[in-house]
């Protein structure tokens, strides 16, 4: 580099574009998405629920399979926070180890359909022909049936139990990954940089994961985070129909079933564990929501 | 001219039953800067691409001979193309922003590409911030994500990726034709001193052959896939002998003259 030519308008322009103050600091990120460390604490609450929960239930034998024919459905007292359900079992304990079970299945469903979901779809997104032709078939064939049909159809030739009730659930919920992400990566595959990485001899397998996998992970974040309460639901149904967690298992969505019948005089069988089922909700949904943020490095800078 | 660096003889490109580039023979000499150049759709960037063996992902078919020095690419193992890719011969494209991943920092691109072709983590830093001075940016652009760059100095650091990799032979495709005028004509500087100090042997691929004019030593004039016509720059410039190149270069608006 004997006689480099200068440009002085070169230095002018990296003028113009503010040095990138990111903040990659824990607090940095607090302050910049609050809505991320508000989910983040509340999934981390939940968690501690979950493994204190012999410690904060006020009758931790509740849970299981006690019975108190003498206090029945009483309203909610300083005995019973959260009242007595039809066979006398304390509501607060049963929806404080019930923090053991729904968000519990919910995780393992969504984790599982990611797993299967996500690595498919990429792979018909980007290889396309064939590869995608089978893929998308597969995945059309699992659409097209009602996903809760569906779920019950495996429930039902399993023996009803939480495991099973995950295998089930996430049996028909993989499909929709799949076609959310095959959409994406097809785009993702179309674009410049891609074309420029095989152009510098990058294999197919670094392009897969280094390129088109975190360009096409944002949707299903969302989705994931949008489908925690879905995933519960669900469950819930099939324990309503005899398929899933059964009777003395504190499962919310149980609960929430069995509490139906007594709605219109006794609010608070249904309301509190509805209520931790929409707390759970909102939880991984703020986390998502920011997650999505920090993921991206263009809205980080947007959002200043 | 001595040995060619690049030689593309009876290259036939298809996609199903139609033939989009039937290229008789091409030269592209050690240090030399040649223009490809013709209307959209004449298989410019597609014959960019068969050199590279990327034409086959868009679902082309390629025959013929493409030899680097005296190794035949057509044909080759993907496996031995993959380390002829940016290590020997790179690319870069038309819209220079785009063609980096926004999601990573110019560094870790730069990273990641060195050590896929064998540097080690310590000697690829190095190597990337004497590529980025090379091209007259800071080495400070190397902790900035694809967004946060100039057009200008996306391109630039494109080219600077091919110095990186000591890349023989460089295929721009229509490297200048997303950018401004004045940073045109820094880019075209650019090239021009990179073919000086390195060496390298450029195909500028372009429609505008005010540019090609400006900095190209021959040109290949391209329509519906052949080559018609071929020479140095201002003979076919100046005095194009086919019907077609002579329709092109009374294309191009000339200032003060009325049409």
């Amino acid at each position: 580099m004997s006689r480099v030519p200068s440009y002085p308008d070169i230095e002018s322009r990296e003028e113009v574009l503010a040095p990138p103050g990111r903040l990659r600091s824990v607090p940095g990120v607090i302050r910049r998405n609050p809505l991320l460390a508000v989910g983040a604490a509340m999934c981390i609450a939940i968690f501690l629920v979950a493994v204190l929960a012999p410690l904060i239930a006020t009758y931790p034998e509740d849970a299981g399979s006690a019975t108190h024919p003498l206090q029945t459905l009483e309203p909610p007292s300083a005995l019973h926070y959260f009242g007595t359900d039809q066979v006398g079992r304390d509501v607060f304990s049963r929806v404080v180890f019930g923090a053991r079970i729904s968000p519990l299945i919910a995780v393992l469903v969504l984790a599982i359909s990611v797993l299967i979901g996500v690595p498919l779809g990429i792979a018909a997104g980007y290889f396309g022909g064939a590869v995608d032709e089978v893929i998308s078939r597969v995945t059309d064939v699992f659409l097209a049936f009602p996903a809760l049909l569906l779920a019950l159809a495996f429930a039902a030739v399993m023996e009803p139990s939480i495991t099973n009730t995950v295998i089930a659930i996430s049996i028909t919920w993989w499909p929709w990954y799949t076609r959310i992400v095959r959409g994406q990566a097809a785009s993702v595959t179309g674009r410049p940089f891609v074309e420029s990485a095989k152009a510098t001899g990058v294999p197919h397998r670094t392009i897969l994961l280094r390129h088109i996998l975190p360009n096409s992970i944002t949707p299903i974040i969302v989705q994931v985070s949008l489908d925690v309460g879905g995933v519960i639901l669900t469950a819930s149904a099939l324990s309503f129909l005899g398929l899933g967690a059964q009777d003395p298992t504190p499962d919310w969505g149980l609960m929430v079933s069995q509490g139906q019948a007594y709605f219109t005089t006794q609010w608070w069988l249904v309301t509190f564990p509805g209520a931790a089922i929409f707390l759970t909700a909102v939880a991984f949904n703020l986390l998502g929501d920011g997650l999505r943020d920090v993921l991206d490095p263009r809205r980080v800078l947007t959002t200043r | 001219m001595t040995d060619p660096k690049l030689s593309l003889r009876d290259l036939r490109i298809t996609f199903g039953p139609r033939t989009v580039v039937d290229l008789d023979h091409l030269e592209l000499g050690s240090g030399e800067i040649l223009g490809l150049a013709g209307e959209s759709g004449s298989g410019k960037s597609i014959t960019a691409l068969a050199v590279l063996g990327l034409a086959s992902t868009l679902g082309a078919r390629v025959e013929g001979s493409v030899r680097l020095d005296d190794e035949e690419l057509v044909g080759a193992p993907e496996s031995r193309l993959r380390e002829i890719r940016g290590s020997r011969i790179a690319m870069i494209f038309q819209s220079p922003v785009s063609s980096l991943d926004p999601l990573l920092r110019i560094g870790e691109l730069f990273e990641r590409t060195l050590r896929l072709h064998g540097d080690g983590k310590h000697e690829a830093a190095e190597r990337a911030a004497a590529a980025l001075r090379e091209v007259l940016l800071s080495p400070d652009l190397l902790e900035r994500y694809p967004h946060e760059l100039s057009g200008g100095q996306a391109q630039r650091i494109a080219i600077a990726m091919a110095l990186a990799l000591r890349s023989e032979v460089l295929l721009a495709d229509e490297p200048t034709s997303a950018l401004d005028v004045t940073v045109q004509a820094e880019i075209l500087d650019l090239l021009r001193r990179v073919r000086e100090e390195r060496g390298m042997s450029v195909l500028f691929i372009s429609h505008d052959l005010a540019v090609v004019a400006e900095l190209c030593d021959r040109v290949a004039v391209m329509q519906l896939g052949r080559i018609v016509e071929e020479g140095p720059t201002a003979r076919v410039l100046g005095e194009p002998e086919d019907d077609y190149t002579k329709r092109l270069v009374a294309s191009v608006p000339k200032i003060g003259v009325r049409a």
